[in-house]
């Protein structure tokens, strides 16, 4: 398609993402400049049936006016990005120059918030989304194996992990790894330890999330690469089997390269999935032990009492830097080969 | 089992059918009232029973336990989606601090009869909102398992920790302990209880700078710990709901749980055993100190801001009239501690009776409270997964709670 053809067909969708995706990040990213106005209080009497004590309030005349002056707020800058629950630049300078050694400074550091949860992200990519791919070509290998006649039930079957509605998902996974779920109370028999709980280590509850990612995205890798396998040319493989090749040389040489681009496609679709890991922290209670980035912005926005827009704000354009860095080899890759192909 | 729901179902639908005739129509004319409640069976009385008297006016209601999350958007709205919102002690603070709740004075003046004085929440001299219930957590406990192993029924949570020590080393029970520990807000509302059995403060006098690294802090973090170690492993994923479910599969001995919970813990559904022998009593107190280590609350329902003044006192007619209803009081006794007049505590109440005779504090009503909550939530964790010590564990919470203290602009 020629180029000018492309612009005129994307159109309508890239207007449409302007609408929807890029005016809203747009109005994050300018929110996350501001802060709340110093908030006014005043000392009141408070009486309920428990009694009667002086104590403040915000006083809401006063608020108001400032409001209405200034309705965004007060201009912070990066002031909330470098704050404590945000990259903490103040805390790891104090850090570094109070700690004895490296492994301490760490330690400090990832005590933080936003460190903790972009290392538990970070992990979780880091094993997901080539076990994913491994996982998923693998099952699309074997399935292109076996006889057409069961294909299709296999096949049903094997996507039913992603038809699932992630939360529900966790969830049963959540009930079986209970002290008192069929696999919780198996483990304890097997490991004779009574007071072993998956839920409550933080070791076994990063494990059980990510095997949970890979169970729930390994079925849209293999649904891509299942229908990627059906476009390999059969000449070249009947040749090779002619010379002599065994199976894996097959793969390893004419099935691979043949389906390359679309191992990108994946990895990339998968690397920003993996990156919001959210769903599963909910749906396996595990807040304590694992937080993610997205689960931060979360708890910015419903977890307090009092709303956090601009902590939550941050977070979210983070989140859009990280996973642009993250996807920055692959997209430089891609733009190099369409200069190229130009 | 499945002949005494149909029993209980058929019991409610007569319920229903007199009752609601039985209700006075309260003659409201018009407008149109829309009510967010929290959901458990009190609240749905309640709310059931502001229905009988609404006359011709336009009636809906949304009860879930989600509310929480709706309710400032909501109330932010001009008009707001909802004429009223049933508040508790902590719910009321973010409404204040955005002021999206009205004064109540004129329209108590007018149509709340019947409600008594100790019912009105008053801030600087104005209502803002009309209680009728009160709450706290307090300690269940299993006769039949204390009675065996000669166990008296404790009254401080060192006692508790060695009854549990007990309970455990008699091999009956390897958990015999539970409270909602759930990291979050349940977590926060058990270390706010502890520290004030404590005597501690959350905030420097009259300013909103942290206070609670100190050795009170540290106690109250040892105690949640020992507890803690008392109770299933996976005490952080346990919130109210699940602690009260390993109670009822009788896993558990001693429970710290909520007032309004003991209801759907003494009804027949379960082992009859487990709850003939499930006793209530009230909160335990901690370090030799007088105060219960446990805060009062109060429900009450409180009126959007953004609303019409017609939608306001037609909802304030509806509600007041369940606010100061004696048959609803007698009829639903055994439902929730009312304030309302004509109640006659009966045995599910000695949980709140105790505690409000122990002189318990009530949850603070600060504007700021609601940050120091969700940075406990978060923060205390890794001490009680023996990652990191308590004094580590307050300054983090501190170091939070300042953040977000400045974002909001606290501080």
């Amino acid at each position: 398609m020629p180029n000018k053809t492309f612009f005129w067909f994307f159109l309508p969708t890239g207007l449409a993402m302007i609408l929807f995706i890029g005016l809203p990040i747009l109005s994050t990213g300018i929110q996350s400049f501001y802060a709340q106005h110093d908030q006014v209080v005043k000392e009141v009497k408070k009486c309920d049936p428990f009694g009667c004590t002086v104590s403040i309030v915000v006083d809401q005349e006063k608020t108001s006016k400032i409001r209405e002056e200034k309705p965004l707020g007060k201009f912070n800058g990066f002031g909330t990005y470098v704050d404590r629950n945000h990259l903490a630049i103040e805390e790891i300078a104090k850090f570094w120059n109070e700690t004895n050694s490296f492994g301490e400074f760490v330690d400090q550091v990832t005590n933080l918030p936003f460190y903790k949860a972009l290392i538990f992200t970070l992990t979780y990519c880091l094993f997901v989304t080539p076990n994913v791919l491994l996982l998923g070509f693998i099952i699309a290998l074997s399935l292109n194996a076996v006889t057409r006649r069961i294909r299709g039930p296999l096949i049903f079957g094997t996507i039913l992990p992603m038809i699932v509605t992630p939360l529900v998902g966790s969830l049963v996974l959540f009930w079986m790894i209970d002290a008192e779920g069929i696999i919780g109370a198996n483990l304890q028999m097997l490991m004779d330890d009574p007071y072993l709980s998956l839920k409550s280590s933080k070791t076994l509850t990063w494990i059980t999330i990510i095997i949970y990612g890979i169970w729930h995205h390994s079925p849209f890798a293999f649904v891509v690469f299942y229908a990627a396998l059906q476009t390999v040319p059969q000449e070249p493989v009947e040749a090779a089997i002619i010379d002599g090749a065994s199976r894996w040389q097959r793969v390893r040489h004419i099935v691979l390269p043949h389906i390359y681009p679309v191992v990108t496609f994946v990895a990339l679709i998968s690397l920003m999935d993996n990156f919001r890991v959210f769903e599963p922290i909910i749906g396996f209670s595990a807040e304590g032990s694992a937080q993610s980035l997205s689960w931060l912005i979360y708890d910015n926005l419903v977890n307090e009492e009092v709303i956090l827009f601009g902590s939550a704000a941050a977070t979210s354009m983070m989140t859009i830097v990280g996973i642009a860095i993250l996807l920055a080899p692959v997209l430089i890759r891609t733009w190099k080969e369409f200069r190229t192909a130009r | 089992m499945r002949e005494t729901n149909m029993k209980k179902i058929l019991i409610s639908l007569l319920f229903l059918l007199f009752g609601t005739s039985a209700y006075a129509d309260c003659n409201i004319k018009s407008g149109s009232i829309n009510i967010l409640a929290n959901d458990f069976p009190a609240l749905r009385t309640f709310v059931e029973t502001a229905k009988g008297c609404k006359g011709s006016a336009d009636f809906k209601v949304t009860h879930s336990s989600e509310h929480n999350k709706i309710a400032v958007p909501a109330l932010t709205a001009n008009p707001s989606e909802f004429s009223a919102r049933i508040a508790a002690n902590s719910s009321i603070v973010p409404l204040m601090n955005q002021d999206l709740i009205r004064p109540l004075d004129d329209l108590v003046k007018k149509y709340g009869k019947g409600i008594q004085d100790s019912q009105l929440i008053t801030i600087d001299g104005k209502i803002m909102a009309v209680a009728f219930m009160a709450n706290t957590q307090h300690l269940y406990y299993r006769e039949d398992v204390l009675k065996e192993l000669g166990i008296a029924v404790p009254k401080t949570y060192e006692e508790v920790v060695a009854a549990s020590e007990k309970i455990r080393a008699s091999g009956k029970m390897q958990y015999p302990y539970a409270a909602a520990y759930k990291a979050g807000w349940n977590l926060a509302e058990e270390f706010v209880n502890m520290y004030i059995g404590h005597g501690g403060e959350f905030f420097k006098a009259g300013t909103a700078q942290p206070s609670i690294n100190n050795a009170k802090g540290v106690a109250t973090l040892n105690m949640l710990k020992k507890l803690a170690g008392l109770s299933n492993p996976d005490y952080l994923t346990h919130d109210s709901e699940a602690i009260k479910v390993e109670w009822e599969s009788g896993n558990v001995a001693l429970m710290t749980l909520w007032a309004s919970r003991s209801g759907t813990l003494l009804d027949d559904d379960g082992d009859a055993k487990i709850t003939a022998a499930t006793k209530l009593t009230g909160p335990a107190t901690v370090a030799g100190g007088n105060i219960p280590a446990a805060t009062l609350w109060w429900d009450g329902f409180t009126l959007a801001k953004n609303r019409s003044d017609a939608d306001a006192e037609a909802t304030f007619r509806a509600l007041a009239h369940a606010a100061a209803n004696k048959k609803m009081v007698a009829d639903a006794a055994d439902q929730a501690v009312w304030l309302i007049e004509g109640f006659k505590p009966g045995p599910k109440s000695i949980g709140v009776i105790e505690a409000v005779k122990m002189k318990a504090k009530p949850y603070p009503m600060l504007p700021q409270m609601g940050l120091m909550h969700g940075a406990l939530g978060s923060e205390i964790v890794e001490f009680l997964q023996g990652k990191e010590s308590a004094e580590q564990a307050l300054k983090d919470v501190e170091a939070a709670y300042m953040s977000k203290a400045k974002e909001q602009g606290f501080l």
